[in-house]
């Protein structure tokens, strides 16, 4: 396998975009993408997207949005893994490169979710659940990770606060982050009495309904110290990918995410790095409880220590482990399927040094963490920069 | 020997109280109260029809029954509350009890009468050997006009009997019906609610026709009201099964047991159906029940049952009628159960 | 909602039918076409218990479409008095009531009406059963 180095990075505001198309907001952040690596052609492009098809009504996504790149002709199509949707087009774009099968490949996601309606979008979105026998008796997203919060809560006594810290510590760094869709800070009681979505989970421990894109540019180590400029190179070490059962009462345990564990352990073994080794790290924080379990698949804390390990402000920037720098899911938002590339973004950013005010000093390692659905999906990602 | 072999009743949890309807419309609770004999009425729920009432009522029968869902070849639900206007709901039933596929299968509707009816056709199918076991169910959830006196009185419940030759714990000795065209109650297509004759379903109409039918059951069995330990009628309030029981020469004891109307409010094919189903809880062996179902438009079953030694295996082997009356009630108000019987205008 | 998708699924939600694996003595509800772990495997008709506990649960505030005359709803994963685990709604619950561990009964009830126009979907619900 060749080496994969990430030469290109670009990302626009996200938010409730409502003057920009889906295909407007992917091309501009592509090209930014573009533009920051350098180069002008591209050797294919993978599109991580979770539905436009329900959000806006199109599929075939890959070719529409080649075309309104300028790049028509190339290799390009949609990934989609639900909410890791982005992660997976990173992971195809790797897999391309260090084939030996291309030299040059845009990943990118994108979701316009703000063309349908609040009940629209919850509907397409409970599309990643158990159709049959989660989502046709009512199950909602909020409604399925409130029932592992429960579990966590129930088995390891995790709190109301606990997970309150999460999104405080979250919007803390989002409102440091100038792309954030919500760059506000909360407090600890702002979030326990604002609407409830699914008991335990209110709203600030959701994610919210966002429109926005991300785009990256992976080329092989070869081509990346050809083109690169004056970007420091970030090289892709380790990929981990596993699935799990998509339905919860199919699981063993609520209260893990075996996806995750197992996604972590192979991206580690790749890399021949250890949590110990990880200076920064994106989770995907779709909720609150999400960065508490995934803090313990991944081994940051021992299992069920997730919410003490996070009150004791080890996540914070400057603590142990800084976690979702960006804002996370929850501050930054979450177009679905941009959000796996987005999570790439930002470790690139914190190993070039360009974070600013939420920069971790020092980092030289990082990870990402990326899932869909219930975590029946998982995808991690281990960064180095050279 | 033909009868009963299993039976159930299915009551939803949900009440509301007279006093709570009569306070939207302006209405006197107590001269309403006191005029239907009633105090409150069961609401089904927005996840609750005729159909899911049946399935469970069903579930139970078969289970003090003993028999399985394919040992079962007819099935009929008696209701004025089809979900469908077109499409069966005994289907629905039969596939949830696993009688499908080998079974006969119709919805029927006489209004109120339609339970008893459905129980009726079963009996004359097992005698005549067409049929092993045959399932008849009376059930409905039943809407009265927002503000009409309907509203203080319509309600939800379901009985199902499963029918048979074998194993019979109350053996049906004598059936009678009687009919004429009694435009008393009646409810057109695409219509929301019912509309009735006032006063007109009274006299010319219910007690007309129970007598009717009452009179000549009695006449054909040769027995008078004093042979029967228990007595049940079509009750569509209070006042009226305890009128015409009265009429007939029953006494109070004899009615009391079927009599559910006061907190139940009418469960229209499952009126006297389900009044049966609380007298079969606590019937002992050899005693001798009768039964006159009434439906607006107008007619009357009318069934004298025998109770075998078998009653007494059977009575604890699923819930009984009057615990389900009587305990776990969740009540609501105006506003919960205008919503649950989607009487408040929304866009589709 | 097209007839024929909650057609196909009548087996189980109508009458809790699962396969069990001869084999292993696993229990698959809904059923599988091949073991969990790949295998063929020998099955026979297995019909769930309509008893358990409440395994976990949440009050869905926010509905998705199809759902949104009916909210606030309970979803719960009710654990089977066979281990098995099925996802559902609770109803006829009190609010103070709803506890893990709590025993429930499924009942057949409606799930999904389709508006005033649609066929109408049936399936189990829980019920409190203390």
């Amino acid at each position: 396998m060749r080496d994969v180095a990430i030469i290109g990075v670009g990302m626009t505001k996200w938010g409730e975009i409502w003057e920009k198309s889906l295909r407007q907001m992917f091309v501009e952040t592509a090209y930014e993408a573009i533009a920051d690596a350098g180069i002008e052609k591209l050797d294919g492009m993978y599109v991580g997207s979770m539905s436009p098809g329900l959000f806006v009504g199109q599929e075939h996504i890959g070719a529409l949005l080649a075309d309104y790149l300028g790049q028509k002709n190339m290799p390009a199509g949609r990934v989609e893994s639900a909410c890791a949707s982005g992660g997976l087009a990173v992971k195809c774009a790797f897999l391309d490169i260090a084939s030996g099968n291309s030299n040059i490949i845009l990943a990118g996601g994108v979701e316009k979710m703000t063309d349908v309606s609040g009940d629209g979008a919850t509907y397409a979105l409970a599309t990643a659940a158990d159709q049959e026998y989660e989502v046709f008796h009512g199950a909602t997203f909020p409604g399925l990770y409130a029932m592992m919060a429960r579990r966590h809560m129930h088995e390891f006594g995790t709190t109301r606060r606990q997970l309150s810290h999460v999104a405080v510590k979250n919007h803390e760094n989002g409102s440091k982050n100038p792309l954030a869709q919500y760059p506000f800070k909360v407090t600890l009681e702002g979030v326990e009495s604002s609407t409830m979505i699914a008991d335990p989970l209110t709203i600030l421990d959701c994610s919210p309904i966002t429109d926005g894109a991300a785009a990256v540019i992976l080329a092989d180590m070869e081509t990346a110290k050809k083109v690169a400029r004056n970007n420091p190179l970030v090289k892709i070490i380790g990929i981990g990918h596993a699935s799990d059962s998509i339905a919860l009462h199919d699981r063993p345990s609520l209260s893990g995410l075996e996806a995750t564990r197992l996604a972590g352990e192979r991206a580690y073994k790749m890399s021949g790095k250890t949590p110990e080794d990880i200076n920064v790290a994106e989770f995907h924080d779709c909720f609150t409880i999400a960065e508490i379990i995934v803090l313990e698949e991944l081994g940051f804390c021992p299992k069920g220590k997730g919410g003490e390990f996070t009150e004791a402000c080890n996540t914070h920037i400057g603590g142990k482990i800084p976690v979702n720098t960006s804002g996370g899911l929850k501050s930054k938002g979450h177009p679905v399927g941009a959000t796996g590339v987005a999570q790439v973004i930002e470790i690139t950013k914190q190993l070039r040094g360009e974070c600013g005010d939420r920069q971790v000093e020092g980092a030289k390692v990082g990870l990402t963490q990326n899932m869909g659905g219930t975590g029946a999906s998982s995808i991690v990602h281990i960064m180095e920069v050279l | 020997m033909v009868g009963i072999v299993g039976y159930g009743a299915k009551i939803p949890r949900h009440r509301i109280k007279v006093e709570e309807i009569a306070k939207v419309w302006g209405a006197d609770a107590e001269s309403y109260k006191r005029g239907l004999q009633l105090t409150e009425k069961s609401v089904p729920a927005p996840d609750v029809d005729c159909v899911t009432l049946s399935v469970e009522a069903t579930k139970y029968a078969l289970r003090r029954a003993g028999v399985t869902g394919d040992q079962i070849d007819a099935l009929y639900i008696g209701s004025e509350s089809h979900p469908y206007a077109v499409k069966p709901s005994g289907t629905i039933c039969a596939e949830a009890i696993g009688a499908t596929p080998h079974c006969h299968n119709a919805d029927y509707e006489f209004a109120c009468k339609a339970g008893s009816e459905a129980m009726f056709v079963c009996l004359g199918l097992v005698k005549s050997e067409f049929c092993n076991y045959a399932v008849g169910i009376g059930a409905d959830t039943s809407q009265g006009a927002p503000g009409d006196a309907l509203e203080y009185s319509a309600a939800a419940g379901a009985a199902s009997f499963v029918m048979g030759r074998e194993n019979i714990l109350a053996e049906c000795l004598y059936t009678h019906s009687w009919m004429t065209d009694t435009p008393d109650f009646w409810r057109r297509e695409h219509q929301h609610y019912p509309q009735h004759g006032g006063r007109f379903t009274g006299e010319p109409a219910y007690f007309r026709t129970i007598m009717g039918c009452a009179n000549a059951l009695l006449e054909k069995s040769g027995m008078k009201p004093a042979d029967f330990k228990y007595a049940v009628f079509h009750q569509p309030n209070g006042k009226f099964p305890m009128r015409v029981g009265k009429m007939l020469g029953f006494e109070r004891e004899q009615l009391e047991t079927g009599w559910l109307v006061p907190t139940l409010g009418n469960t229209y094919s499952g009126a006297s159906p389900i009044g049966l189903t609380a007298i079969l809880d606590v019937a002992q062996p050899g005693d001798k029940i009768f039964m006159v179902s009434y439906g607006s438009g107008a007619g009357s079953d009318g069934f004298v049952f025998k109770v075998t030694d078998r009653i007494k295996e059977v009575q604890d082997l699923a819930p009984k009628t009057r615990p389900q009356l009587d305990e776990n009630k969740i009540y609501v108000d105006y506003g919960t159960y205008a919503k649950y019987r989607k009487k408040i205008l929304k866009n589709d | 909602m097209f007839p024929a998708r909650i057609w196909r699924e009548f087996p189980q939600r109508y009458r809790l039918e699962a396969v069990k694996n001869k084999d292993t003595g696993e229990v698959y509800f809904p059923p599988r076409y091949v073991s969990k772990d790949g295998k063929k495997f020998n099955g026979e008709k297995y019909i769930l218990p309509d008893e358990g506990k409440i395994f976990t649960y949440t009050v869905i505030d926010v509905p998705p479409s199809q759902f949104k005359d009916e909210a606030p709803y309970v979803v719960c994963i009710v654990e089977l008095t066979d281990g098995t685990k099925v996802t559902c709604q609770i109803t006829d619950y009190q609010k103070e009531w709803l506890a893990i561990g709590k025993k429930v009964r499924l009942e057949f009830r409606r799930v999904q009406t389709d508006a005033h126009h649609g066929v109408i979907s049936y399936g189990y619900k829980a019920v409190p059963a203390e």
